[in-house]
């Protein structure tokens, strides 16, 4: 297509979609201002749920299912990124100023402050919004920034850790609800009594595939870093 | 708040979604596809929780806060496949855009 | 308390995603071996949910015991019990297939994959799987969306692993074209679930009104999920991806991943919305399938190369099962969703075999080239004879699968006096024989071709042998799989609540 032809296909479109979204639109202005839609039910259940904040609640125990299979998505991410990449730190490490110490001063000081935060994030998840996603892009930002400020920390990692932190979040999660179904219960079915630690087990792991993941997915779908890649441009 | 504040979100969120399906039709370069699908995406997490908030109580309906939450993740997902492939097409032809006829 | 047979249901996601991880995580050299190890137990919990299905009726599974509004249910009536039988089957042969393949590659046969990128195929494939199994399961519209993520990711990445140029660049149009589609059936759920607070299809059932939000909604999904279906014309992705991916993953996107979305398509239509929607809006689905039966059979008998002309042979047949909308006689008859249903078995069995044979042929003469396939039948009769019978089912004679289920929506068709769709349904026969007929007279033909030819390895021509048999069985016996499909219909259901 040419440039003029595409121009007007463009247009075409823009008018086309506006009517799309004159049309939700007004089906969104039809709604009524009061809906309480599950509130009610996930509220009433909270005292079952093992966590007292209700999104968590949701997240982690009355559609843990979507949460396990979100997790998956993920680790697809990386397998796909690690299949098509291969890893390699990316162009963005390599135009980092690698010497300023200013920038390295403040890297040092700032990480273990993330890993502080993001620690935080995991537990107020119980009770307060957080929770593993938040507090695995918290680390998986510690991660990043070190990379991006000349510190190379994750080529020594050994192969096989690499593929454990990858996959522990799905492990512990499969695995917690296929014990449970082993004990007569159904899958995900925490006891009452436990329920509140093993969520928290789960965001735990949960909490360090996420971060890994995003970092893999950083350096091309490895979290071991190829140092030579790094080499040449410092 | 107003009871009818949420629309304003909602229909900001339809708007996004709308610039955002525009993008993906019509915007040549892959990297600004990535940009506009993950416009599309917000702009329909939006149009979630606005309406999430119309909860009578006033704690706004924490279901469709954890599927935004989920969508989320899978966008992150999404997005990420979408950058390794763009990668790997760059590093194999150079192609910054999809080209219209390959030759065989 | 034993393992019951609804606990199956979990197991069918949970046993390949472990198998994935596992495999994942040890990479070790048995990988193939341990993947048809999982392969054996899909299809033992397959047969064991239809078994159970057959004889107590539809199952449900609550996870972590949640009720519905709240929970996450699993269902498995009739038609996603025979869904996942089918993909237990065509997935076990795609395996053993797909072992084969990979072997072949590492010994350095010209076959247009990267070697390189093989050890990611059986982790991709083996949550791919298990991705299909959650959709078909599936009772809840946002999870739905969840596992059609999971779906598209792992074929977009099973495309890329072809690693050429062309795969990379279908694999990319293929992931935009089904991003877009999902989001777009993103937007819908979230529409439904402000309008009636609950995602359970079942319940929505019962509550959907024909207001303004309802029918953006169902707008919304439906586009959202005919991109990904590939139905004419948003099929433009199609071709080029299902032609340039391995060939184990060829047979796998055009036999399930596409049944994945038409099967949500199917559910939302015919559960949720159908008695909504004015008479026009099946109308022109159908209108559209029959225009992918004309079009796509038209272009498969043009194209040069033969993967290329499965891959439209596939958009042909995708408008077949779009046919029901316009033809629908109702759950009572149900000619139209039983003729359906058999057509999705019976296209998933028969494209996937024919992408195999036409891997290995690719395999044993370098090229998908037609004209270079002169005088191959004389070598390798046996793959030519399972494309020839997968060509059968395809043009929908008999005794084949694919004649039952177009003698059953041909019946409907003509019952409710829709002469055009039959029409079209004939055509299309005719001209799915004509391409079908094309590649054997090459393969028979007496010039022989000049490329040099390489045995095929037995894991490269059993399989698709196996299925394309698999289908005449289906063709002649036809009672399990019908029974199957009355399994948790709404009539049925309305029959056993009234004694």
């Amino acid at each position: 297509m040419d440039s003029s032809g595409w121009a007007v296909g463009s247009r075409l479109g823009a008018v086309l979609i506006a009517v799309i979204v004159g049309l939700v639109g007004y089906a969104v202005w039809t709604f009524p201002s009061e809906f309480s839609g599950l509130s009610d039910h996930a509220i009433a259940e909270l005292q079952h749920a093992g966590t007292s904040n209700p999104v968590t609640a949701v997240l982690l125990n009355y559609r843990s299912y979507d949460t396990l299979l979100e997790m998956a998505v993920l680790l697809l991410a990386v397998l796909a990124a690690w299949a098509l990449v291969g890893g390699g730190v990316n162009e963005v490490c390599l135009v980092s100023e690698v010497s300023n110490p200013v920038l390295r001063g403040f890297v040092r000081v700032m990480t273990p402050l993330s890993i502080l935060v993001s620690a935080h994030l995991l537990w107020l998840g119980d009770h307060a919004p957080g929770g593993a996603f938040q507090a695995g892009a918290i680390l998986a930002s510690a991660g990043v920034v070190l990379f991006m400020a000349g510190i190379d920390w994750s080529h020594k990692l050994p192969a096989w850790l690499e593929r454990v932190l990858l996959t522990i979040g799905l492990f512990a999660f499969t695995g917690v609800g296929i014990v449970l179904m082993l004990t007569g219960r159904s899958f995900l079915e925490y006891p009452p009594a436990t329920a509140k630690w093993l969520i928290l087990m789960i965001e735990v792991f949960c909490g360090v595939s996420i971060a890994a993941a995003l970092v893999s997915v950083f350096l091309g779908g490895r979290l071991r870093s190829r140092q030579t890649v790094l080499k040449k441009g410092s | 708040m107003d009871t009818r504040t949420f629309f304003l979100y909602a229909v900001a969120g339809v708007v996004l979604f709308g610039i955002g399906f525009h993008g993906i039709l019509f915007c040549r370069n892959l990297v600004r596809k990535v940009l506009a699908l993950n416009l599309m995406g917000a702009g329909i997490f939006l149009v979630f929780v606005a309406l999430s908030t119309r909860a009578p109580s006033g704690t706004p309906d924490p279901v469709p806060q954890a599927m935004v939450l989920t969508g989320i993740v899978v966008a992150v997902s999404a997005t990420a496949l979408m950058l390794a492939l763009i990668r790997r097409l760059y590093r194999e032809t150079g192609f910054t855009e999809l080209p219209c006829d390959l030759e065989d | 308390m034993p393992l019951e047979v609804d606990a199956a249901m979990m197991g069918l996601v949970c046993v390949p995603l472990t198998a994935a991880l596992l495999v994942f995580l040890t990479s070790t050299r048995a990988v193939a071996a341990w993947t048809m190890v999982t392969s054996a137990i899909q299809f033992g919990l397959a047969t064991w949910l239809t078994y159970g299905v057959l004889h107590s009726g539809p199952l449900q599974y609550q996870i972590g015991s949640w009720t519905l509004p709240l929970g996450i249910t699993l269902h498995a009536d009739g038609i996603s019990t025979l869904m996942i039988w089918m993909t237990s089957l065509v997935g076990g042969a795609s395996t053993i297939y797909a072992s084969g393949y990979l072997s072949a590659l590492r010994r350095g046969s010209k076959l247009p994959v990267d070697a390189r990128l093989v050890p990611a195929f059986w982790p991709l494939w083996l949550i791919l799987w298990a991705a299909l199994n959650a959709l078909f399961l599936s009772g809840d519209l946002f999870n739905i969306y969840v596992t059609l993520e999971m779906v598209t990711l792992s074929a977009v990445a099973l495309i890329g692993l072809a690693g050429r140029e062309r795969a990379l660049v279908a694999a990319m149009r293929y992931l935009i074209a089904a991003m877009t589609g999902s989001l777009l059936y993103l937007l819908g759920v979230g529409l439904m679930y402000a309008a009636y607070g609950t995602l359970a299809w079942d319940r929505l059932g019962g509550l959907v009104q024909a207001d303004g939000p309802t029918l953006c909604a169902a707008s919304l999904m439906t586009a959202g999920l005919l991109v990904k279906t590939a139905l004419f014309p948003l099929h433009y992705w199609l071709p080029d991806a299902h032609a340039n991916a391995p060939a184990p993953v060829s047979g796998v996107l055009s036999g399930l991943v596409l049944k994945g979305s038409f099967f949500i398509i199917l559910r939302l239509w015919l559960y949720i919305f159908f008695p909504l929607l004015p008479i026009r809006a099946g109308q022109l689905l159908c209108g559209l399938g029959m225009a992918a039966i004309l079009w796509g059979s038209c272009q498969a008998i043009r194209q040069q190369r033969v993967k290329q002309m499965i891959a439209y042979s596939t958009v042909a047949q995708i408008g077949y099962l779009f046919l029901i909308f316009g033809i629908w006689d109702g759950w009572e008859t149900g000619l139209a969703w039983r003729g359906t249903g058999y057509f999705m078995l019976s296209h998933a069995c028969a494209k996937a075999a024919a992408f195999m044979v036409a891997g290995s042929l690719m395999y044993a003469v370098g090229t998908d080239r037609l004209e270079d396939w002169a005088g191959i039948g004389r070598r390798e009769p046996v793959l030519v004879f399972a494309f020839g019978l997968a060509g059968v089912s395809l043009m929908g004679l008999p005794p084949s699968g694919g004649f039952i289920a177009k003698w059953l929506l041909l019946n409907a068709a003509v019952a409710g006096g829709h002469w055009m769709p039959a029409l079209v349904m004939i055509v299309g026969g005719l001209l799915a024989a004509v391409y079908v007929f094309r590649v054997i007279a090459v393969s028979f033909s007496d010039q022989e071709s000049s490329q040099s030819i390489v045995p095929v390895p037995l894991a490269l021509r059993w399989p698709p042998l196996l299925l394309a048999l698999t289908m005449i069985v289906f063709g002649v016996l036809t009672t399990q799989p019908i029974r199957l499909l009355e399994i948790g219909t709404p009539t049925t259901a309305v029959a056993e609540v009234s004694p």
